[in-house]
């Protein structure tokens, strides 16, 4: 099936036993008849028996391989060459 | 050869100008006179792959996005396809405080978010991939271990490996998603157009194409991740990135979307591939930042395969 918006291929997930359309290049979604009640009601559920608020994913501000050393460095003073390797084809 | 190539090129553009060699590597050489830019491509384009991208930097979708080429001017001059560009003032390599970032930022989002389906196809895959792949297997293939060294080269290749198929050019050769991508996006992709105070347009449509948009985003963020630019640069540019509602990332203010993971995994390896190969054949010495990226590819290597991102490990089912 191709999104009737940007002609990507849509993909099928399940959630929670509905069905639901993704499109895999602008990301919407589109639901059949019902399914929004569905989750809105599987939603309310999931609020009522969850008190504390969920942690969703934790965010990430670098990655453990990268190596950087990451805040308070505001300028080149350390690399001078890292500027250089931003601008050239490799 | 190449010589010879550049005065064809200067003799073409004569009439616009004294000529200026702006850009003579191996593989592409590209020749201004006054605000006429010529470009010969390299050799290894597919011509129809090529033709296809020209069209697509023609295209009014793309106006204020892709620099448009110049009508005429173009076709083969010895065996290498020509083309013809407006001359753009490029961003300025010796003030790095006064880079773009916010504004490349923008302009990839916009790029992203141009309809494929609207656009004269078929479309090449953005060959991102491809070339860190074609990077990657020139370190394969020295006929000597590089020096000064044999075990970071090893490194790499296992870091490499450790990377989903698609990010590696591997079958099957489908990328997560297939929007419009540059396919080798830096800052040195950026020009003014008019060069006096103009706007900022994306060049270079050499490896455009249909493909992952996160790709586009792993050169800074490989640069962000490995400490070769500061963490404010990198910021800027996905802030313009997400302000300009670009579909690579999903919306936030974390720094590290899992979605450049993968993608910025994969260029700290072609990086540190290249640089490599042209030590070990005498292009160029290993510098600091080569260290830089050849450490984060140790780590690379030994953190083993990169599944966390949500788009190297198939998705959800």
């Amino acid at each position: 099936m191709q999104c009737p918006k940007c002609r990507a291929p849509m993909q099928t997930y399940n959630r929670n036993g509905v069905q639901i359309e993704q499109c895999s290049g602008c990301r919407g979604i589109f639901l059949d008849y019902g399914e929004l009640e569905t989750l809105t009601r599987l939603e309310a559920q999931w609020a009522q028996q969850a008190p504390p608020p969920p942690q969703g994913y934790p965010q990430q501000q670098a990655p453990g391989w990268g190596g950087g050393h990451h805040g308070g460095h505001g300028h080149y003073g350390r690399r001078k060459g890292g500027f250089s390797r931003m601008l050239f084809s490799s | 050869m190449r010589a010879r190539l550049v005065d064809r090129l200067a003799e073409l553009s004569r009439g616009a100008g004294e000529p200026a060699v702006l850009v003579d590597r191996p593989d592409v050489t590209v020749v201004r006179s006054g605000g006429t830019v010529l470009k010969a491509h390299a050799a290894r384009l597919d011509p129809a792959a090529l033709a296809a991208r020209l069209r697509v930097a023609a295209h009014p979708l793309l106006a204020g996005i892709l620099l448009a080429p110049l009508a005429g001017l173009t076709g083969p001059v010895d065996g290498r396809h020509v083309s013809s560009w407006p001359y753009g003032a490029a961003v300025a390599p010796d003030a790095p405080e006064a880079a773009p970032w916010r504004e490349a930022g923008h302009l990839t989002a916009r790029l992203h978010a141009t309809p494929v389906g609207r656009l004269p196809g078929p479309l090449p895959a953005m060959a991102g991939p491809a070339n860190a792949a074609r990077a990657v297997t020139a370190l394969r293939t020295l006929p000597a271990a590089p020096e000064p060294a044999p075990a970071t080269a090893a490194l790499v290749l296992r870091a490499w490996e450790h990377l989903p198929a698609w990010a590696r050019d591997a079958e099957p050769r489908t990328q997560p998603r297939a929007l419009l991508c540059h396919g080798d996006l830096h800052l040195g992709q950026l020009v003014r157009h008019p060069a006096a105070g103009g706007p900022w347009h994306l060049i270079d449509v050499d490896d455009l194409g249909v493909g992952e948009p996160a790709w586009d985003l792993a050169r800074p963020a490989a640069g962000y991740a490995t400490g070769l630019i500061p963490a404010a640069d990198w910021a800027a540019f996905l802030a313009g990135y997400r302000d300009a509602g670009g579909p690579a990332v999903a919306p936030g203010d974390d720094l590290w979307p899992p979605e450049v993971d993968v993608p910025a995994r994969a260029v700290t390896v072609q990086l540190a591939a290249r640089a490599l190969v042209d030590a070990a054949t005498g292009v160029r010495a290993l510098d600091d930042t080569d260290h830089d990226l050849l450490a984060a590819c140790a780590r690379i290597a030994a953190m083993g395969d990169a599944t966390g991102d949500g788009t190297g490990s198939g998705g959800p089912s």
